[in-house]
């Protein structure tokens, strides 16, 4: 079967993602007894690549080392601690409920369930909930410094609706303390000599032998040399790819390169269109603009969002008169008003902008307003609960927020796709496994806040190790990889990094991947039509067409080429683009983080097609356009429900 | 370096409280001269207490040199590429520009001290007059010059000492946490009792208090 | 705003380097430090020279890979802040910025205002961490932490790792930075197993890495982008010492 109008076909349903059967809470128990055990002696033969050092991977890279295997670690930084992940806020959930306020197991199942609009896959889910308790256990002894009351124990806060305070807490600084554990954690193996590091190194192709995963392609970027590193297994823990947008919240270097060209090496992508977009970011201020900049979504609890009543309306905002203010989140939904979830928030303010009612450069910004907050409480309260927030936003704005209100807009800040994983976190290809935001499993279409930092963990220090041993108990089977592999995997690394350099042409990599960006952000951004898909699905492959024949890289292909690094993760941001508008372009109903225009109820909110889509959709790679695997959700124990916020 | 910087201002303690004995008369101080050469006799023999001190001293004085030494040497090793532009001090900049530059010419004083009160040799009374004698004279008011660069370098030791001090306690590990602070003033308060009670003496002299 | 920049240009580790001075025109007030370089750089790839190499990742200030001198100062004048986080507002048009990598002999420069900091991985790598395996930690609870302890601990955490203050301290040392790991993990209960051999094997390497020794000069805590107390360095001696005894 296929669909021309959409340029891809459909093959076959993914039937078994390998998850164990029976009651949902023995299932990883059951796994974990069932998975093959590697005899100690072995572990010492046996290699394991580990792509990425962000809490995935660090966790993972480090675990395997303990457990005696000989690692390899790759990332692109110059130390494995500044991998992406140290720039999460808010904190990481976990059902320990200390605070005996009813949290479990099953609720953080439920409440990560649903949050994904029932687009996730149950088994995994679960097992995430579970673990999930392990990890804080892990995190505070190795020292990282929670929150804590003056009892000495850990204090907890609730977040991104949930009803229950599950979520703990560094300051503003959960990410970076979580990172610095489990780098901690992983500096330990590498000076026991379990794990090798390579830093500075960026993956770029995959080695493939006798069908499975054996060895990635790297470029040394201090010295330009291309190595092939081989192994038994590979992980792919190489982050988001949020950056397909230019702007996002993410760290200028994320890129989807390691997980695309494993995709096209024949491991599923699925889901590519669910994109997190945040509501409250620090609006753009230029044309120079490199990235954004979140700021907590805590502030939504304070401060009140409006727009002016008219268009164009220039004047300042201690200018506009009461009544001519629109506090339009109140408005439309007064029963949540300023606390309407993530994608409601960041659409409405999308929507008062393109009515041409937006503040700032460009208009595209909405005002979050303290003054009533300041009024209530005094500015000392307010100070208390956001002074460091309100002085980030001044650092980059130059404006006081305690004097004139904030201003925010949405931006980009994680995808929910990936490479798509079976419940042992591997890969299509057989070898190749795939943790932490590279994947695409646990939530579903939208992201609960603070679970991604749990996600990233529960693989990497408890879920992979478990499983990837299971898989390498078979290593000694494998034998030698076929050295043709590795030769045609390295021209092609050296072919296109070659062209990237001859083509010479009149315009910066940059300057096309803002232009990408741009039309992602218009066309396959919070809002997308059938038409504006297609009209990005007519543009991309131009831009790429002129991209390929007009880039200009500079320099050479020896010694730091930092120009030339960009090149190269913008090519493939153009191909991922593509999938993704596909992939939106396929799905035309309206879940989480992808809103479809047309399938809307009459109040304009979120229209599922449970009916049609309750399935994840596994996009395999072909030169001549994807195709199209489903593996269909079926919901055992959490039941379908549509979202109301009103 | 803090060792060495610890006994050199525990004899400074002591010198200061031997100098304060100017105040009470020529007696009193040629007494105190006399004692620190008697010191432990009849069961030492002469000057022999004296004579150990001066050895702790100058050992002390050349190792605080030499840790000086080596770690400006050190610096100079783990940067050998200087910045083009001139470095701003953000911190003041005062230890830095003190200690290093400020500790030369404590030597250069203490040389010329050495000179003038124990040896005479600078001192209009010469080596054989009483100390007290030699003290006098040495502050006399027409020789302001001597006092002037006494008081110059009674400064510097101050001002070596405000940041060595804590500088010590920092490098003993004393000033963590609460005691940071505490620790601070102290510094600076030791080295300003001591600044003051050695610059008691020549302008007492100057003044006539002491004569 | 336009502005000249001096920026020291060297095309790898064995070439020599030197300052190359560059107009910029046009520069929003607006813009961050970095993006005023990207600016600058693109105009430099497209008149085929070569644009300037720097570390940046996360530009907002918490991953610690960028940091450059700027006017002599480490991360620039204003404090409490780093590079990526710096905006040109805080400097006057016309003005003349002189651009120079971190300068320490165990930060060799790698290409242009990128150094190699990975003397501080190798600092960590020497006891940087507690020893737990995977999956054998007890529950969370079962060690209060008093909260004090852990809001100090974590005032030392904070620390990126991006050797501002190595590249500010008049002597090149390392202090700071490993003393912000030793205090953190110092102050812990859960540190304590390992807290004199930590200290000691730490200090070590900071001295084989070829770092200078601290005079307490104060230079580093003055630039450091999180503000991490001199009080640390104290702590650090205090245990070094004891290990040592
Ligand atoms: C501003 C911000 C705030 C956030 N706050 C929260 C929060 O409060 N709670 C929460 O749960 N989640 C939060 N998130 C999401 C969360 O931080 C990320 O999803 C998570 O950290 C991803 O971790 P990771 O290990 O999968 O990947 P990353 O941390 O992104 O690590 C990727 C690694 O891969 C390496 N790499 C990438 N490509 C290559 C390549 N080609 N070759 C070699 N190496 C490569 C990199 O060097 C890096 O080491 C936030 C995200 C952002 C942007
Ligand atoms: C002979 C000339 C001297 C020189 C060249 C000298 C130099 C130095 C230097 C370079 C330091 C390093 C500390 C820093 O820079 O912060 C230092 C510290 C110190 N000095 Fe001196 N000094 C001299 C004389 C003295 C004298 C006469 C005393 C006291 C009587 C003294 C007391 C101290 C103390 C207490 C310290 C602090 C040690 C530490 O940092 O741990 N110094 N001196
Ligand atoms: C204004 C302040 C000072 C006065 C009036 C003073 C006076 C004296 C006198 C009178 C002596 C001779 C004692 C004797 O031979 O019996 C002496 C010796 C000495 N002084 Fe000072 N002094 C002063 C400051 C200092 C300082 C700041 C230092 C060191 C940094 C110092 C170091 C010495 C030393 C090393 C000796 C020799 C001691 C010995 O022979 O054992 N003095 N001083
Ligand atoms: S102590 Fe401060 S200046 Fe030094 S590395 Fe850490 S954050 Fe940077
Ligand atoms: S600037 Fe240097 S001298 Fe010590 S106090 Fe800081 S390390
Ligand atoms: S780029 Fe991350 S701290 Fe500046």
């Amino acid at each position: 079967m296929s669909d021309q109008t959409h340029g891809y076909k459909v093959g076959e349903p993914i039937r078994d993602t390998k998850a164990p059967e029976g009651p949902i809470e023995d299932r990883w128990d059951k796994r974990r007894f069932s998975a093959k055990l590697v005899n100690p002696a072995n572990k010492r033969k046996i290699n394991v690549i580990v792509v990425g050092t962000g809490l995935a991977g660090g966790s993972a890279a480090a675990t395997l080392g303990e457990l005696g295997y000989k690692v390899k670690s790759f990332c692109y930084q110059d130390t494995p601690r500044r991998a992406h992940s140290i720039a999460a806020q808010g904190g990481i959930n976990a059902a320990k409920n200390y605070r005996g306020d009813g949290d479990s197991v099953y609720r953080l199942f439920y409440d990560t369930v649903k949050g994904g609009d029932f687009r996730a896959r149950e088994s995994n889910v679960y097992r995430l909930a579970q673990v999930s308790v392990n990890i804080i256990d892990q995190a505070v002894a190795q020292g990282v410094p929670f929150a804590r009351e003056y009892g000495g124990l850990l204090d907890t806060r609730s977040f991104g609706g949930a009803q229950v305070s599950r979520t703990f807490y560094a300051r503003g600084q959960t990410g970076q303390q979580l990172l610095l554990g489990a780098y901690s954690a992983l500096e330990r193996q590498i000076a026991a000599g379990t794990v090798e590091m390579h830093t500075r190194h960026e993956m770029l192709d995959l080695v493939i032998s006798d069908g499975r995963a054996r060895g990635v392609i790297v470029r040394d970027m201090v010295t330009g040399e291309i190595e092939t590193h081989l192994a038994d297994a590979v992980v792919l823990a190489t982050g988001g790819y949020g950056n397909v947008f230019f702007l996002s919240t993410n760290a200028k270097g994320c890129n989807t390169t390691a997980i695309w060209r494993a995709h096209q090496r024949g491991a599923m992508f699925a889901n590519p269109c669910y994109t997190q977009i945040h509501p409250t970011c620090i609006p753009v201020s230029g044309d120079y603009q490199s990235k954004l900049t979140l700021m907590s979504e805590s502030l939504r609890n304070d401060g009140r969002v409006w727009v002016p009543v008219a268009k164009g309306d220039t004047r300042k905002a201690a200018d506009i008169p009461e009544e001519e203010r629109d506090y339009y989140l109140e408005r439309i939904y007064p029963a949540f008003g300023n606390l309407v979830p993530r994608d409601i928030a960041s659409r409405a303010a999308k929507n008062v902008c393109d009515e041409g009612r937006g503040v700032g450069p460009g208009g595209l910004g909405v005002y979050l307003d303290f003054a009533d907050a300041i009024a209530r409480l005094g500015r000392d309260a307010v100070e208390k609960k956001y002074g460091n927030l309100f002085e980030m936003y001044e650092r980059i704005t130059g404006e006081n927020p305690y004097e004139q209100p904030m201003r925010i807009y949405p931006a980009v800040h994680y995808t929910m796709g990936g490479l798509w994983v079976d419940y042992d976190l591997q890969s299509t290809i057989p070898g190749l496994f795939v943790v932490g935001e590279a994947n695409f499993s646990d939530h579903g279409a939208n992201r609960l806040g603070a679970s991604a930092l749990m996600q990233g963990l529960a693989d990497g220090y408890f879920v992979l190790p478990t499983t990837v041993g299971d898989y390498l108990a078979g290593a000694t089977k494998f034998g030698d990889v076929d050295p043709e592999a590795v030769e045609q995997a390295r021209d092609a690394v050296q072919q296109k990094i070659d062209k990237l350099l001859s083509v010479n042409g009149t315009r910066t990599a940059d300057s096309y991947h803002r232009e990408l960006g741009k039309l992602m952000w218009d066309y396959c951004g919070m809002e997308r039509t059938e038409e504006s898909l297609r009209k990005a699905l007519e543009r991309i492959p131009e831009l790429r067409e002129e991209f390929w024949n007009n880039v200009k890289v500079p320099g050479d292909p020896e010694g730091l080429n930092q120009a030339l690094e960009r090149a190269g993760r913008v090519a493939d941001f153009f191909d991922l683009a593509e999938l993704m508008c596909i992939d939106a372009l396929h799905r035309t109903e309206s879940c989480g983080g992808h809103f479809r225009a047309e399938s809307q109820d009459a109040d304009g909110e979120a229209l599922r097609d449970d009916e049609n889509f309750a399935y994840v959709a596994a996009w395999e790679w072909g030169e001549d356009g994807p195709t199209l695997h489903k593996e269909v959700l079926d919901y055992e124990y959490v039941k379908m429900t549509q979202r109301s916020y009103k | 370096m803090a060792v060495t910087g610890a006994i050199l201002v525990l004899f400074l303690l002591g010198h200061m409280a031997g100098n304060l004995k100017a105040f009470f008369g020529a007696d009193a101080f040629n007494h105190y001269a006399e004692w620190l050469r008697t010191m432990g006799s009849p069961a030492v023999p002469y000057r022999v207490l004296l004579t150990v001190t001066e050895i702790v001293l100058v050992v002390a004085v050349v190792l605080h040199m030499w840790s000086a030494v080596s770690l400006a040497r050190r610096a100079a090793q783990a940067r050998p590429v200087k910045y083009a532009a001139k470095r701003k001090s953000q911190a003041n900049g005062y230890a830095t520009h003190t200690m290093r530059y400020g500790g030369v010419i404590i030597l250069l004083f203490v040389i010329w001290h050495l000179l003038d009160m124990t040896f005479g040799a600078v001192n209009p009374k010469g080596f054989d007059a009483e100390p007290f004698d030699r003290l006098v004279a040495g502050f006399d008011p027409s020789r302001w010059w001597v006092t002037l660069f006494y008081v110059v370098a009674m400064i510097m030791v101050g001002l070596h000492l405000r940041h060595g001090l804590w500088s010590a306690f920092q490098t003993l590990g004393l000033a963590g946490g609460r005691s940071y602070g505490k620790l601070k003033a102290t510094a600076a308060l030791v080295s300003l009792v001591l600044v003051i009670g050695f610059l008691s003496v020549p302008v007492g002299v100057m003044i006539g208090v002491i004569k | 705003m336009n502005l000249t920049l001096k920026v020291w240009r060297q095309n790898g580790p064995s070439d020599e380097g030197r300052m190359v001075t560059y107009k910029v025109e046009d520069v929003s007030p607006d813009m961050s430090f970095l993006e005023m370089l990207d600016v600058l750089n693109e105009r430099l790839i497209l008149a085929g020279d070569d644009p300037i190499a720097f570390d940046h990742d996360c530009r907002e200030g918490i991953c610690g890979m960028c940091g450059m001198v700027i006017n002599g100062v480490a991360h620039g004048e204003q404090r409490a802040t780093t590079t990526c986080q710096l905006h040109m507002r805080h400097f006057a048009d016309g003005a003349e910025i002189t651009i120079e990598p971190w300068r320490a002999a165990p930060f060799p420069v790698v290409k242009d205002l990128v150094v190699d900091r990975s003397a501080f991985d190798r600092i960590i790598q020497a006891g940087g961490f507690i020893s737990v395996p995977a999956g054998s930690a007890p529950d969370a609870h079962s060690v209060p932490v008093k909260k004090d302890d852990a809001d100090a601990a974590f005032d030392a955490a904070t620390c990126i790792g991006c050797g501002a203050c190595v590249a500010a301290c008049p002597n090149g040392s390392a202090s700071l930075f490993t003393a912000a790991k030793i205090t953190h993990l110092g102050l812990l209960p859960q540190g304590q197993p390992e807290r004199d051999s930590r200290a000691k094997a730490m200090v070590e390497q900071m001295d084989l890495e070829g770092f200078g020794g601290c005079t307490n000069t104060g230079e580093c805590t003055a630039v450091c982008p999180k503000g991490i107390p001199l009080d640390t360095i104290a702590r650090m001696n205090a245990d070094y010492l004891k290990a040592s005894k």
